[in-house]
């Protein structure tokens, strides 16, 4: 198999007396969309901080694309083409969508904003996720809809050429006909070669448009599995605890 | 890349446009539709600008003056000065309450320095700098250390007032003896430079206006309908002419001598607002301005140096502040201890008033300009007519609260677009 773009090994970190993370592997791969489930605490939120460079791990080894990194801050996980879409989504509500997909990395054009340049290539970008849910580029973000939020935080990723792409929860706070549009989006996005991490609690969706499950339980990774070879059932087990790999 | 037999989509072909789309009519269509959908812009204050002209027109004789029309002008300057600096405080959704003594300490500073012989530049500089350094300071508390805005300027404008007793003494005015300060308010443009000053602000437009064009073509974007640029530029030649014409006719109520041409103040106050708007639509610095107003979250997120702007953006009101209070102690002639109290809260009322929102994000500089025209012609015209200054703070009062209600049931509508 090609080499992933993320691949952890034995990744530690800990809160003083805490250790959360206990030693963790995880192979992520180009045009995959791999899910991270577990229960809560079980510690995915701080498997995801590590990669995006907010909170270093303590110990263990992270190879990008082949490589071994050293993730210590968020702009060093940009630059390597990790982008994070965090739950909250990161958009301003007065802004709109291209000023958004381009904010803090405006382009500029002696010294003023280049807003032709940058409409553009907003424009491509959501169409080379062949978005249809947004009407107009320059509409304001306040008057769009959870879904359509979410497109756009999505497709700031593509704009910025992420390699990988993790997703805090895209789903949780929409409804059926937008997490179906998101869904698709994220299918979209593999497909263009991007590796995806999604991380979320509903195993539904997971089954719907994950390649491959990680399950994380109480610090230490249960397995990393096809989804193909394994079931709905299969997998709460692994996140409650009551199954294991080496059973 | 994408497939097509992927459920749930729509799969009707949709380009995504970008507001630019269509003619003329299509253009009014969607600016009535933004206005539905709770962005009003400016057009409550403007609104208010054309009611309360008529109004006062009907109801007084001097009103359309020429030279009320002229003093209408003049009077609103440094409300309208005052009313641009703190919009750049209430974009990131804090205030500046010490706007206005900040400004009083300033100029008692360029009192101080000029009648002690310093060239007046040298003195205005130093006014200014007290400006930078007093936003620097109050950024500061705000922005690193976490102090709310509302309390740590109200602090400095208490703080402020005791530093203008100590600086200038108990009591009494103390004249400014600078011609060149006192002609700000007082002198007025040659006949010709009011219509140079018109030409550079057509010219000025124009520019910009067809360069956009030009850019956005050059990149394959559609543009907006000519028609809407050529429109927009013949309304303000048009109203600019006839201001212009006016201020260029002698307004003297004597026969002796002659009073004509635009004051001085309106060309300065026209080149804050344009270099204002131009620093806030066009440059990294404005559009992260707007970012960290509308969600500081997001705007740290995305790499922007949150403090830093906050920072600056106290810099810039306070610094513009004194150039209003410059403007008062042109027109008044002198500096006196307790001057700058109450006039930064006509500037809030006034932005808001124009359309800038006090939640931070939204808002623009001629929205507050317009909200400051508003004010002065309230206080104007109530005075022609000859009420007390009593009734004039109940009517801005009233306006205010109208504005502040708009502002807030147009930001509930808009909200309600979002959850559908």
């Amino acid at each position: 198999m090609a080499t992933p773009v993320i691949e952890l090994t034995d990744v530690k970190k800990g809160f003083g007396p805490v250790e959360v993370l206990k030693g963790v592997n995880l192979e992520v791969h180009a045009g995959k969309v791999t899910a991270l489930v577990g229960d809560n605490g079980a510690g995915k939120s701080t498997l995801i901080k590590g990669l995006s460079g907010v909170q270093p791990y303590d110990s263990g080894t992270v190879l990008f694309e082949g490589k071994e990194v050293d993730i210590h801050d968020p702009i060093q996980a940009a630059e390597l083409g990790i982008e994070v879409v965090y739950q909250d989504l990161a958009l301003c509500e007065n802004l709109d969508i291209v000023q958004n997909m381009f904010l803090g990395r405006e382009e500029l054009m002696q010294r003023t904003l280049d807003e032709p340049s940058m409409e553009l290539q907003a424009t491509q970008a959501l169409q080379s996720l062949s978005v249809r849910t947004v009407k107009s580029v320059r509409q304001k973000v306040s008057s769009l809809s959870g879904g359509q939020r979410q497109t756009v935080a999505i497709a700031r990723s593509v704009l910025r050429n992420a390699k990988l792409v993790i997703l805090d929860e895209p789903t949780a706070a929409l409804g059926v006909a937008q997490t179906e549009q998101v869904l698709n989006l994220v299918q979209r996005l593999a497909s263009s070669g991007v590796a995806v991490l999604i991380i979320s609690h509903n195993l539904a969706d997971v089954f719907k448009v994950c390649d491959e499950i990680a399950v994380l339980y109480l610090g230490r990774m249960v397995t990393q599995i096809k989804t193909s070879e394994t079931s709905q059932n299969d997998v709460v087990g692994y996140i409650t605890g009551t199954k294991s790999t080496e059973e | 890349m994408s497939n097509p037999n992927q459920p749930g989509l729509n799969l009707a072909p949709q380009e995504i446009s970008s507001g630019h789309e269509g003619g003329l009519v299509d253009q009014v269509k969607a600016y009535f539709s933004r206005i539905k959908n709770g962005d009003m812009g400016a057009l409550p204050a403007t609104g208010a600008l054309l009611v309360l002209t008529a109004l006062f027109a009907y109801l007084s004789p001097y009103f359309l003056t020429k030279l009320n029309f002229a003093n209408l002008f003049v009077q609103a300057a440094q409300l309208t000065t005052l009313a641009i600096a703190l919009v750049f405080v209430l974009l990131i959704a804090e205030i500046d309450l010490s706007a206005g003594v900040a400004a009083a300490v300033a100029m008692d500073v360029f009192y101080l320095t000029t009648t002690f012989g310093v060239p007046w530049p040298i003195g205005l500089v130093s006014a200014l700098m007290v400006g930078v350094i007093l936003g620097l300071i109050l950024g500061f508390f705000v922005a690193k250390v976490g102090v709310p805005s509302f309390v740590i300027s109200l602090a400095f404008f208490l703080g402020l007032q005791g530093v203008a007793l100590i600086l200038l003494g108990d009591g009494g005015l103390f004249r400014v003896e600078v011609p060149e300060v006192r002609a700000i308010m007082n002198d007025n443009l040659p006949l010709w430079g009011g219509w140079l000053l018109l030409f550079v602000v057509v010219a000025i437009s124009a520019g910009l206006g067809f360069y956009d064009r030009y850019r956005r073509s050059a990149s394959g974007l559609v543009n907006r309908p000519v028609s809407l640029l050529l429109i927009k530029l013949a309304f303000i030649t048009v109203v600019g002419g006839v201001v212009i014409y006016v201020l260029n006719l002698n307004r003297s109520a004597s026969d002796v001598i002659q009073i004509s041409g635009v004051p001085i103040v309106i060309p300065i106050v026209l080149f804050i607002i344009f270099a204002g708007t131009f620093l806030l639509d066009r440059t990294k610095f404005g559009r992260h301005l707007y970012a960290v107003g509308g969600n500081p979250e997001a705007a740290r997120r995305a790499g922007i140096k949150v403090v830093r702007i906050r920072i600056t953006a106290f810099v810039i009101t306070s610094s513009l502040a004194v150039v209003a209070g410059l403007f008062h102690v042109s027109r008044i002639g002198v500096v006196e201890a307790a001057s700058g109290r109450t006039i930064v809260l006509s500037g809030v009322a006034a932005a808001v008033v124009g359309g800038v929102s006090l939640f931070g994000g939204r808002g623009r500089l001629v929205h507050a300009a317009l909200g400051a025209l508003v004010i002065s012609i309230i206080d104007n015209g109530l005075g022609l007519l000859g009420f007390s200054a009593g009734i004039s703070f109940v009517v801005t009062g009233t306006v205010l609260a109208l504005a502040a209600t708009v502002d807030a049931v147009s930001r509930r509508r808009g909200g309600s677009v979002r959850r559908i």
